[in-house]
């Protein structure tokens, strides 16, 4: 548990960058600060490792005054992971990921067999482990950096902006890893960002910082969505919020219906025939969806992957509102395609029955609030 | 002329005799070597130092700049002039002293301004982060700020040798050896093979040792610093995951 207690920063040129802040990172679980830029984020998050010391106030790591113990010693047993990686250029990528354990005195070849395990696990090739930080990319320097952080396997890590340096795509990829890998290792996190959604996805509880430092509200990411404390909470949670707090909803038993399918390589014609309001779903050998196929389109001969529209999007069964909606949604047909958990095709379900839920659910709640 | 050359460096007494280009050339070095080794044992530490405080960096430029325009000359008559009373007798130092002073002054300012600015550039996050990973001040320069410094430290010291190298042979015009010795006494005989062979022997001397230190720093400096990358594991991917999905819950449909 990190415990910020009426903590203020008053850099020396006058700048509160952080206001009374008053915050319990619980153990154990991702604490994400948020806010717009200059809020003071980064001030507070390196006070904790006393990176920057705090002008008044105290934080608590445990049952420990951060104050009290040496800054050496502090920051050997908190993880820190900055915003480009900050590798060290003249190691190669293992080494670097061995430092902290080989200051700690571990011997060369332990410490490099632990740092290969953390290079597969945080997602990169063996290969690039006598590699040197210049000839990796920056996603793929943003893991080392977080496999570099883990490798004394430091109960608390601290976050700035870990996966700001990458594309969206890469950028989702690593959220996955990092979500899954936390699942494992259950550390205690303070992570930074500015990316409302980003912080949306990861956080276990949320918490949202204003300009000068000081906390607007602390909550879990689907009370934020529905509940913002005020105008400027409301305002930087951002349009959609109403959409995206589905994300947050199950989606609970949906009223499937089923749906008649072809397999990729059968006859178009044939499947053609089959197809209802234009349009019908392909699967492949194992029971996967692939792909709806237009059945208004002239075609001959065995059914190939060219065939096949991919807009849609498709929700596992228990998944949420949000994504079961999106599949109707992004369907050309209008069905929207449910799976299970093992990838195979459960159903079909419109965007209209999606909404009947979801407004159940919404009348649901306020019975529950009247009450 | 061709000719006469020939004729100068085919003497054996020429090359070996006391008076000889190896007698001249092993005082050329000795000289050399004292105003390095001594310009290294101040610059270095005193580079690191400024250069991971920060402080002083303004006084560093500033005297880098001074010595860099010193006259070589005029300064050695200087210094014999105030230094060489002190020392009664015949002895060398009282000659030795004011030359490794002036090829000191000399060579300072590129090796001190070049190690202060090697330690300011390296990564700022990376600084960050070894501080952050809780090593000590001495840990970061030495196990990060030195070894991305090395390579500017290695040209500070590659440019500090040629100018001492050619610099050294005013070390003649005060009654000391070294290969000026061929150049001044040749031209003040006329023998014009000598002041030729004595420049030549200065130049190779030099593209030598540059040479030489060149290949103590490819042996030295990290390639991850240098950007000589092997080729081996150029072929590494990131290691595909089967469940890479964009959103935690809804992936898009594909062949
Ligand atoms: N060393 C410093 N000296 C003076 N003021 C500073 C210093 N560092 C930060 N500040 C100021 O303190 C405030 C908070 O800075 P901080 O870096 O914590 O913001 P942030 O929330 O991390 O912003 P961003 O999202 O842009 O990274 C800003 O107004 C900034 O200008
Ligand atoms: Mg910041």
């Amino acid at each position: 548990m990190i415990k910020f207690e009426s903590v203020t920063k008053r850099y020396p040129d006058g700048t509160v960058a952080v206001n009374g802040l008053d915050l319990v990172a619980p153990s154990g679980q991702i604490t994400v600060l948020v806010g717009p830029s200059g809020c003071g984020k980064t001030t507070s998050l390196r006070m904790i490792n006393r990176m920057i010391e705090p002008t008044s106030g105290r934080i608590w790591l445990d049952e420990t005054d951060t104050g009290t113990v040496s800054t050496s010693k502090l920051r050997r047993g908190i993880g820190y992971v900055i915003q480009h990686a900050g590798l060290f250029p003249h190691r190669t990528i293992v080494d670097n990921v061995a430092t902290v354990p080989l200051m700690l005195g571990v011997d060369k070849k332990t410490a490099r067999a632990q740092a290969m395990d953390l290079l597969v696990r945080v997602g990169l090739d063996p290969a690039f482990a006598k590699r040197y930080p210049a000839q990796l990319s920056g996603g793929q320097q943003q893991r080392v950096g977080v496999a570099r952080a883990l490798a004394a396997d430091p109960p608390v890590m601290l976050m700035d902006e870990p996966f700001s340096a990458v594309d969206p795509v890469v950028r989702a990829q690593l959220h996955e890893e990092f979500l899954r890998l936390q699942q494992d290792l259950g550390k205690t996190i303070v992570l930074v960002t500015h990316d409302i959604d980003e912080a949306v996805k990861l956080g276990d509880q949320i918490a949202v910082l204003r300009v000068g430092g000081t906390l607007a509200q602390l909550a879990t990411p689907a009370d934020l969505l529905a509940r913002p404390a005020d105008d400027f909470v409301a305002g930087f949670v951002g349009r959609d919020r109403g959409y995206r707090s589905l994300g947050f909803a199950d989606a609970g038993d949906l009223p499937t219906r089923k749906e008649v399918t072809v397999r990729l390589g059968s006859d178009f014609a044939a499947a053609a025939a089959l197809a209802e309001d234009g349009w019908v779903l392909a699967i492949g050998d194992a029971g996967e969806p692939l792909g709806w196929l237009d059945a208004s389109h002239p075609g001959t001969g065995p059914i190939g992957p060219q065939h096949l529209h991919r807009g849609g999007t498709v929700a596992t069964e228990g998944g949420s509102l949000r994504a079961a909606l999106d599949a109707a949604l992004s369907a050309p047909s209008g069905r929207g395609v449910l799976v299970r958990e093992d990838n195979t095709l459960l159903g079909t379900v419109t965007a209209s029955e999606v909404v009947a839920r979801i407004e159940e659910r919404a009348a649901a709640e306020r019975i529950e609030a009247a009450r | 002329m061709i000719n006469d050359l020939w004729s100068y460096i085919s003497v054996a007494d020429h090359w070996w005799g006391p008076n000889g280009i190896m007698a001249r050339l092993d005082e050329h070095l000795r000289y050399s070597a004292i105003a390095v080794g001594i310009s290294l044992v101040l610059a270095i530490p005193l580079g690191l130092v400024v250069g991971h405080t920060g402080r002083g960096t303004a006084v560093v430029t500033f005297i880098a700049n001074a010595f860099r325009a010193l006259p070589a000359v005029g300064l050695l008559i200087f210094l014999v002039v105030l230094i060489s009373p002190q020392f009664t007798g015949r002895s060398e130092a009282r000659y030795l002293i004011p030359t490794t002073i002036v090829l000191v002054l000399l060579s300072i300012p590129s090796i001190l301004a070049n190690t202060v600015e090697g330690v300011r550039n390296v990564d700022p996050e990376a600084r960050d982060a070894a501080r952050g990973m809780g090593m000590t001040g001495s840990q970061v320069l030495f196990k990060v700020e030195l070894p991305c410094a090395l390579p500017l430290i290695f040209s500070g010291v590659r440019s500090a040798v040629l100018q001492v190298i050619a610099t050294a042979t005013i070390a003649a015009y005060i009654s000391l050896g070294g290969l000026g010795r061929l150049i001044i006494d040749g031209l003040s005989s006329r023998e014009y093979p000598k002041v030729i062979t004595g420049a030549v022997a200065v130049a190779v001397l030099a593209i030598v040792l540059d040479v030489l230190i060149a290949l103590i720093q490819r042996y030295t400096v990290s390639r991850g610093v240098s950007g000589r990358f092997s080729r081996k594991g150029a072929t590494a991917t990131t290691a595909p995951r089967k469940d890479d999905a964009i959103e935690a819950d809804a992936e898009v449909l594909a062949v």
